[in-house]
């Protein structure tokens, strides 16, 4: 990728962003939950008509939707993303807070699924349909169809009710307290990232070069490590862009789970309470940093594959 | 015809889990046969958190309802939103992939632009979103997760499309004048149908399981309604004293999931002569 083709893609990215928050902003004007009237309830007064009409005012939700979405982009290319009606904090403040707990959590699970699957699908392509193709595709297929909340639960009932070796509540932000949730979201990513491993080898290895370096009499280890597997990066990181973003967007689940302080427990409590400028901020976030990571990988490839550089 | 039929049933695989499949779908519909007669929703506080025995064979809850029953009517639940997801996803993402294709020009772009904007963003997060602020019930859970997975139809059903679009016979049919309903539906959609089939068949398994985090989430089905994601849910705060609760919800989901999944591979096996 040139100059020319990353300013395209911010550009598009921008346009995607407008969309997003437009959507959300959509979405957030349709619900039927009233965030004047819960900026009352949620301290536990019952309020009057005239005090809501009030909140509403104060919080220019008396305005038409056009201008309500202006000042709030507005405010949001500022940095500003609005107060939490719920926590009383600035958005901003709330979701930097919880960023790099979710961050942590991601990057572990990340790391734990780079660990098991590239050896798992190499071992498993090089040894096609023989026993252990079939048992690591076994394993993988029960891997992605294991529902990922009912496998923390799973382990929490053993590890922590049962064995008593791990705390319940991962609360305290120790190494000890990331062990289940990270696994627990790992699990479905490597099952799945297993196979993208072994069809992406597999393609390789079936295709003509290979055939012919093994009728020149290049040793299979030469053949394997040498072309096999630095040919089939590319792919398999395009993948690891898409799963780390699927990761980011699953962790709410496997968080509320674990009790985990991240991102997606508090948009979850966000939702709930009908917190409305702490769910677009974290929307817009998490869309942000996935867009990243996608144009971080794209950009890589300019390292990894040459005939990228050559193209225009 | 004949050909074909075997071309299905030879397939071991297949006929087993279709089988399994239709021993599921069968549970969901004999549900009140096969759990006795007992209401899921009805229970009485005095038999609450009772452990499995012989009257409970799966144990009660905290509302003292039967869960064998419950995961019994959950099948119902389960089945019916994730078809009914799976059939507006098809539906509408075959539909505009089609019309992006064929049409080009500002349709496409349109079309493939929303799309794009779709795929650009981590699907549960939004999903999760869209469902909370339509407001919590299973009819929401489905536009949610359909709002956010028709674009991999559309952009599959397109590039089929795209496939065919410039061909001479298209041009030749164009030509002799079929109109353009006639193209779209006699020879673009044909065009599509078997790869997205089979798609629409591996997802069974993945959109039930989203279903049901969204309900394990409080986004979906609503209690009492016995459905296995929220019925997870309730479980959780009963993890140490009544295991039980969450248990048997999970296996019935799991369980069902490894079965559409493994139907849906071997349904592309068939089809799909390429993979291998």
């Amino acid at each position: 990728m040139n100059k020319n083709a990353i300013l395209s893609r911010l550009l598009q990215m921008v346009i995607v962003l407008i969309g997003i928050s437009f959507l959300t902003f959509l979405l957030t004007y349709l619900s039927p939950g009233d965030p004047a009237r819960n900026l009352f309830t949620a301290s536990g007064i019952m309020p009057t008509t005239e005090q809501i009409e009030e909140a509403r005012k104060m919080l220019g939700l008396d305005k038409p939707f056009f201008t309500q979405y202006k000042d709030w982009i507005l405010n949001c290319l500022q940095g500003n993303f609005g107060e939490s009606f719920m926590l009383h904090k600035p958005v901003t403040e709330l979701l930097l807070d919880r960023l790099w707990p979710t961050l942590k959590l991601t990057i572990a699970s990340a790391v734990l699924m780079l660990l098991f699957s590239v050896p798992l699908g190499v071992i498993s392509a090089v040894n096609h349909n023989k026993p252990i193709d079939y048992f690591v595709r076994a394993i993988t297929f029960f891997g992605v169809s294991i529902p990922n909340f009912w496998l923390g639960l799973m382990l929490i009932l053993f590890f922590c009710v049962k064995m008593r070796l791990l705390p319940v509540v991962s609360s305290a932000g120790d190494f000890k307290s990331l062990i289940l949730p990270a696994v627990t979201l790992a699990v479905a990513m490597t099952a799945k990232y297993t196979r993208q491993v072994r069809t992406a080898v597999l393609e390789e290895l079936h295709s003509d070069y290979v055939i012919g370096a093994r009728a020149r009499g290049v040793s299979e280890n030469k053949i394997l490590w040498g072309n096999v597997l630095p040919n089939s990066l590319l792919p398999l990181i395009t993948m690891l862009g898409l799963s780390v973003g699927s990761l980011l967007g699953g962790t709410s689940v496997v968080e509320i789970i674990f009790s985990y302080p991240g991102l997606g427990n508090l948009a979850v409590a966000a939702i709930t309470s009908a917190d409305y400028f702490l769910v677009q901020g974290y929307v817009l976030w998490v869309s942000i940093i996935y867009m990243v990571i996608n144009l971080i990988v794209d950009i890589s490839y300019n390292y990894i594959d040459p005939r990228m550089r050559l193209r225009r | 015809m004949d050909k074909k039929k075997n071309k299905f049933l030879s397939n071991k695989g297949f006929v087993l889990f279709g089988i399994l499949a239709l021993i599921i779908v069968l549970v969901a519909v004999f549900a009140p046969v096969l759990a006795g007669g007992i209401d899921p929703t009805a229970g009485s506080l005095a038999d609450a958190i009772m452990p499995p025995d012989a009257k409970h064979i799966f144990g009660t809850d905290k509302m003292g309802r039967d869960i064998y029953a419950r995961v019994l009517y959950g099948a119902r639940i389960s089945l019916a939103s994730t078809f009914a997801l799976v059939l507006v996803i098809f539906v509408i993402g075959t539909a505009l992939g089609v019309l992006s294709g064929y049409f080009g020009g500002w349709v496409d772009a349109v079309i493939m632009r929303l799309a794009d904007m779709m795929i650009a963003f981590p699907g549960l997060v939004l999903a999760i979103a869209v469902a909370g602020m339509l407001g919590a019930s299973m009819r929401n859970a489905i536009i949610a997760i359909a709002l956010v997975t028709w674009p991999k139809y559309a952009r599959m059903a397109r590039s089929l499309v795209l496939k065919v679009r410039h061909t001479d016979y298209v041009y030749a049919a164009i030509v002799t004048g079929s109109s353009t309903w006639r193209m779209l539906w006699k020879y673009m959609l044909p065009n599509t149908i078997t790869t997205l089939v089979i798609t629409a068949a591996t997802d069974i398994g993945s959109m039930m399981m989203e279903l049901a985090a969204l309900s394990f989430l409080g986004f979906g089905a609503q209690p009492p309604a016995p459905e296995w994601g929220s019925m997870l849910n309730e479980g959780r705060d009963f993890m140490q004293s009544a295991p039980w609760m969450m248990v048997y919800p999970g296996l019935a989901i799991f369980i069902t999931v490894v079965v559409f999944n493994m139907l849906g591979d071997n349904l592309r096996d068939i089809l799909d002569p390429r993979e291998e």
